[in-house]
């Protein structure tokens, strides 16, 4: 159907180009991705160099509280445990991330194809993806681990597979409105079928939107990861990793505070980081926020 | 009824019959057999032979997911390999510590929530608004077992006001029992209510720009008048969505924090039951658990049809 | 006696000016004119009036009313005034209301609070202002909610809230843009009579000179913010003193200059045939399992257009003609009947294809905005119907693109430029030059001078006129807008409910309309030259 006359005055939609401009001006993302980055950097440099060797323990040095020495201390086994956050943050960053590379992988094509073809296509996707929606991802990581056993991969795939929904679902919803611009109309009246519309029209202009939600499915995934790493379902020893560090602690927690208190700060700074980063986007982005009186 | 409800109580169905599928499939796919794992490594090939038969383990596929089915429609979730006692029974016991538990917090992160998303929201852009939203992003970061791991350490090692974990049972009294439920309410609750503090703020203040509050305004309603009459129920209809979404973490949640407090709930005994591969008891409390989730979208969907008059018209 | 005086009225929204000196008095039982195009301020004039800018606006110069200084008031005299002395009603009936309220409610709320009646008193009352607006309730019940009505009935309900409390002054932005004509012919007419019945002032905001000129006593124009000219509505519609009042009546009224010597050969092969056409929609379930009745969009309808012609489609939202369209452009399949450009069936197997159909027919839509994609550049924008041409070179193409941009008055420069730096009218002729770049030889332009300003309207309209001279191209026209159909096209279709009620040239049409239908629409457009007319005869009575 098409509208009756519009007002003339129709809001001249504001520029898309400067979006990431925003963003960088914007002090909250600055700070995300300033802490994301340090995070990240901490990981990177682990891999060549931490202050001790964590897979050396030294049982003299056991429960030391922080010192010039051991800047956060040591754990029940006499390791560093600023080495050990710093090792761990690859574990939470590279399970985090693959299991956000599943979620897009497979959702965002899912999604962009129930919009393109609606009809039963999209209703059995999204029941199916309701189904799935229904497993929060402990859940499926308990499954998943009472059939394969805990692990780091069994935490992807558990992460992974909830966050498969998700970008469809956001995916479908921005495509379908994409779907009735007039734009979308000439594309197919100059004779471009679907599958190339999806690719030129649909996914470029909602590329922002994924990159927003996958910064905050990616902080999310830190946390479910250190989660289930907690419950001894994420990755195994010797491999440290935040979580376990946290249920180490908490039998230690009247002898040695710090062994909780240090892990927990690097999972809160890292998801803020993101979040902060992803909420910086979404302001610059979204055009309903600017221009707000 | 509404032809919205009457689509979703038929999507609510087809969801439930799929996860009963998926976890019915999982059980199928998982090495080993259950027959073996109940008798033990020592027991004779005929014995086990014996208990499958009595299992029914060797009727096809489809014939024991019928029979497992009407099971399930009679309360019949099968037999604990472990506890050797019905599997409904099991959960009929511990659901009294994590039902309890996970209404406690979403209680306690809506009355938290709401308040402060919307005093956010009519002070937006002053600077209470903006510390309110520092913290929250704050709030959403913290992991919850952390943030349980701390009140133990203040509450219970430090300050000794309350032990730290257990579960006295009902029976030894109302309020001890709920005394020990408080902390790991406490923080299941928080990160969540930061999370939905958000979301109220920012449906409040997305309704305060649409055109009827105008027109309200024009009426001669003060702005006080128009947020209480016109714009606080549009603003539900977000925070109701999330507040159901909600719901699924926080009983997801109590697996981790059950195991923080040792409270004998759900979520310790479907995690001692995978550590002893008691598979009845895992598919069992999986299925009790999605099936809540799934019913409490319904109730959400419910929920809107009450709102929104246009979702409770008899055709779309 | 003016019962609202602007004086010197300025308005800045941080540190951007707004508003110039604006000066003028509304009077008891009079009607004024707020005439504008976008960007004008006349809609932030309205709610200064009403003290419900968007915050950080300030405001210098007075606005009094009833003698009353406003931009003095506080919040608490303001909420008093609002509703009860002063009424708005705003453009868009959709919005207006809140969903989740039933209508009673709403125009309860007003006359409860300005009233301080009992609750009884208060229903009473509700019932018959919604009576007097054309809802009674043994029709239409109070306890209706908004998506319960359609837009005229939701305008309706709005007019009621505003009205409820007999106000001495009624502001009406843009009430009717959003409506088809015959429902705003109802609405203005009903502004009209509460104006009469009441004794107040009504300031009535509209971009539309024809509406103003029906219905003003007085008008006030407005550009950028600053006031042009203002006095007795028909006096500066007719004298035109101003140049840009002149260049606003001349845009509305505006003639394109046709070849009169172009015949067009009605008995030839026609270059577009429609055969008993039929388009649907899937119905609405009713139960689950049940199949629901499809919805009849296009009704059987037969036609034909030849090379060259420039055909009108007028009909009101929802009557079939954008899906009508969208049919031709192979958007849609038929649910029956055929379609053949020239001479060749399109659709079914047998028929032309794809490629052909490209070829043969393009389209440009209504919002300039959003016919874009706002990423790519207006090479590749313009370029896009070339795109099942594989065996073109790229500088081929570039070279068609260059052409297409020329033709419609943009330059080569513009290639690589992306769609936030044209303007609203050199975006429209973009869309024109997508559709022209692959040299078809009909265009499907759906309502395509609709959301464009009026001065902007008549350029576009010179265009598509030029092109069909230079080029030789056919236009299918689709618009609710008579009087535009008036000045562009050969021949006319009405269409109503999925039919074509009448077809013929548009001369015959306009001046000897065979259905009523068609002369009731005729009727309702508004049309500034005929209002002038009218008045002026009215006057000398």
């Amino acid at each position: 159907m098409n509208m009756p006359a519009t007002n003339p005055a129709v809001e001249p939609p504001i520029s898309e180009k400067s979006g990431w401009d925003r963003a960088i001006a914007s002090r909250s993302f600055l700070f995300g991705a300033a802490i994301t980055f340090l995070v990240a950097a901490m990981a990177l440099i682990s891999f060549f160099w931490t202050p001790f060797d964590v897979t050396n323990l030294v049982i003299a040095n056991r429960l030391k509280s922080p010192s010039v020495q051991f800047l956060f201390g040591t754990d029940h086994f006499g390791r560093d445990i600023f080495s050990m956050i710093m090792i761990g943050a690859r574990n939470s960053i590279a399970v985090a991330l693959v299991a956000v590379g599943i979620g897009m992988a497979i959702g965002v094509p899912l999604g962009a194809w129930a919009a393109a073809k609606r009809g039963w296509v999209d209703e059995i996707l999204m029941r199916t993806n309701d189904v799935v929606f229904a497993f929060p991802s402990v859940l499926s990581a308990v499954m998943i681990t009472a059939i394969f056993g805990p692990g780091a991969i069994n935490a992807i795939i558990a992460i992974g597979i909830f966050n498969i929904p998700v970008f469809a679902r956001l995916t479908r919803g921005s495509a379908l409105s994409l779907w009735s611009r007039d734009y979308i109309l000439a594309a197919r009246v100059s004779g471009k079928g679907a599958t190339r519309i999806t690719v030129e029209h649909i996914l470029p202009n909602i590329l922002n939107l994924l990159i927003v939600q996958g910064t905050i499915q990616f902080s999310l995934g830190i946390l479910a990861e250190a989660g289930l790493s907690y419950l001894g379902l994420g990755a195994q020893p010797p491999m440290p990793s935040w979580g376990r560090m946290l249920s180490e602690a908490q039998t230690m927690i009247a002898l040695a505070p710090h062994m909780a208190i240090f892990p927990g700060v690097a999972i809160i700074l890292t998801v803020l980081g993101l979040n902060l980063m992803g909420d910086g986007l979404r302001d610059a982005f979204d055009p309903k926020l600017r221009g707000e009186n | 009824m509404s032809w919205f409800l009457t689509r979703r109580l038929v999507s609510l169905l087809v969801t439930l019959l799929f996860a009963t599928v998926v976890i019915f499939a999982v059980l199928e796919i998982i090495p080993g057999d259950p027959a073996r794992l109940m008798l033990g490594i020592n027991a004779t090939e005929e014995a086990v032979a014996a208990l499958r038969e009595q299992m029914g383990l060797n009727a096809p596929l489809v014939t024991r997911y019928l029979s497992w089915l009407s099971g399930l429609v009679t309360g019949d979730l099968g037999t604990s390999l472990t506890y050797s006692s019905k599997v409904s029974e099991l959960i009929g016991e511990r659901i009294w510590i994590s039902l309890p538990l996970a209404l406690l917090a979403l209680f306690l992160s809506t009355i938290i929530a709401i308040p402060v998303g919307l005093f956010a929201a009519a002070r937006r852009g002053k600077a209470s608004d903006t510390g309110i939203m520092a913290a929250t992003q704050f709030g959403i970061a913290v992991p919850n077992f952390w943030f349980a791991l701390l009140l133990v350490y203040i509450f219970a090692v430090v300050l000794r006001w309350v032990p730290s974990g257990g579960f006295p049972g009902w029976e030894n009294g109302f309020w001890p029992a709920l005394l020990s439920l408080a902390m790991p309410a406490v923080s299941l609750a928080l990160p969540q209510a930061a999370i939905l503090s958000r979301v109220a703020r920012s449906a409040l203040i997305e309704v305060l720009g649409e055109d009827f509050i105008r027109t309200a305004r024009a009426k001669g309603l003060t702005k006080n008048q128009t947020l209480w009459n016109h714009a606080l129920r549009n603003a539900m209809i977000p925070v109701v969505t999330i507040m159901g979404l909600q719901f699924a973490f926080l009983l997801a949640g109590t697996i981790i924090i059950e195991n923080v407090f040792y409270l004998p709930g759900l979520g310790r005994l479907v995690f001692q039951a995978i550590t002893q591969h008691d598979l009845p008891v895992v598919q069992g409390t999986v299925l009790l658990l999605v099936a809540t989730v799934v019913v409490i979208n319904f109730l959400v969907d419910v929920l809107y049809a009450w709102i929104d008059p246009r979702l409770r018209s008899s055709t779309r | 006696m003016s019962i609202l005086s602007v004086e010197n009225l300025g308005l800045a929204i941080g540190t951007k000016s707004i508003l110039k000196n604006i000066s003028f008095k509304l009077h008891k039982g009079r009607i004024t004119g707020l005439v504008g195009e976008s960007g004008s301020g006349k809609s932030l004039t309205a709610l200064a009036m009403m003290q419900l800018l968007p915050r950080g606006s300030r405001t210098t110069g007075s606005i009094k009313f009833d003698g009353a200084e406003l931009l003095d008031a506080n919040e608490e005299a303001m909420c008093a005034l609002r509703g009860d002395d002063i009424g708005m009603v705003f453009q868009e009936p959709m919005t207006a209301l809140n969903p989740l309220k039933s209508i009673g409610e709403q125009v309860a709320e007003g006359i409860r609070i300005h009233s301080g009646a009992s609750e009884e008193e208060v229903q009473k009352r509700t019932r018959a202002i919604l009576d007097r607006v054309g809802l009674p309730f043994e029709k239409h019940p109070l306890s209706r909610f908004p998506h319960e009505l359609s837009g005229g009935q939701r305008q309706r309900v709005v007019i009621a809230m505003a009205c409820a409390m007999k106000p001495k002054l009624l502001i009406a932005d843009e009430p009717t843009t959003a409506l088809d004509v015959i429902v705003q012919a109802r609405i203005l007419d009903l502004l009209k009579e509460l104006v009469e019945e009441n004794d107040m002032a009504l300031l009535l905001i509209s971009h539309d000179l024809g509406v103003v000129a029906e219905l003003s006593d007085d008008i006030v124009i407005m550009r950028k913010g600053e006031m042009i000219e203002q006095g007795d509505a028909i006096r500066v519609l007719r004298q035109r003193a101003h140049p840009y009042t002149a260049q606003l009546a001349e845009a509305s009224t505006h003639q394109p200059i046709k070849n009169q010597n172009r015949k067009i050969d009605q008995h030839s092969e026609p270059m577009v045939k429609v055969d008993n056409l039929v388009c649907e929609y899937p119905g609405k379930r009713v139960s689950l399992f049940g199949k629901g009745v499809p919805f009849r969009a296009v009704d059987n309808v037969s036609w034909k257009m030849q090379k060259g012609e420039i055909l009108g489609l007028v009909g009101e939202s929802g009557c079939g003609k954008s899906t009508l369209s969208r049919t031709l452009l192979g958007l849609m399949q038929p649910a029956a009947g055929q379609i053949f450009f020239e001479g060749q069936l399109i659709g079914s197997p047998d028929g032309i294809q794809r490629e052909a159909i490209v070829e043969f027919v393009q389209a440009v839509f209504q919002d300039p905005y959003s016919s874009f994609n706002p990423r790519h550049t207006a090479e590749r924008l313009v370029g896009e119907p070339l795109f099942l041409r594989h065996a073109m070179q790229r500088s081929q193409k570039r070279e068609l693109v260059v052409k297409a941009l020329e033709d419609v008055g943009l330059a080569a420069s513009d290639l690589a430029k992306y769609p936030h730096e044209f303007s609203g009218g050199q975006r429209q002729r973009l869309a024109i030059a997508r559709a022209i770049v692959n040299s078809p030889k009909l265009i499907i332009a759906d309502e395509p001078v609709s959301a464009l300003d009026v001065s902007i309207r008549a350029q576009i309209l010179d265009l598509i006129i030029e092109l069909r001279e230079r080029l030789g191209l056919a236009w299918l026209f689709v618009s609710h807008d008579l009087s535009v159909v008036q000045t562009i096209c050969d021949n006319v279709m009405i269409m109503k409910a999925g039919k074509i009620v009448e077809k013929g040239s548009v001369v015959s049409v306009y001046s000897k309309p065979a259905h009523t239908y068609t002369s009731e629409l005729i009727e309702a457009a508004p049309n500034l030259a005929r209002a002038i007319e009218l008045r002026m005869k009215e006057n000398a009575r």
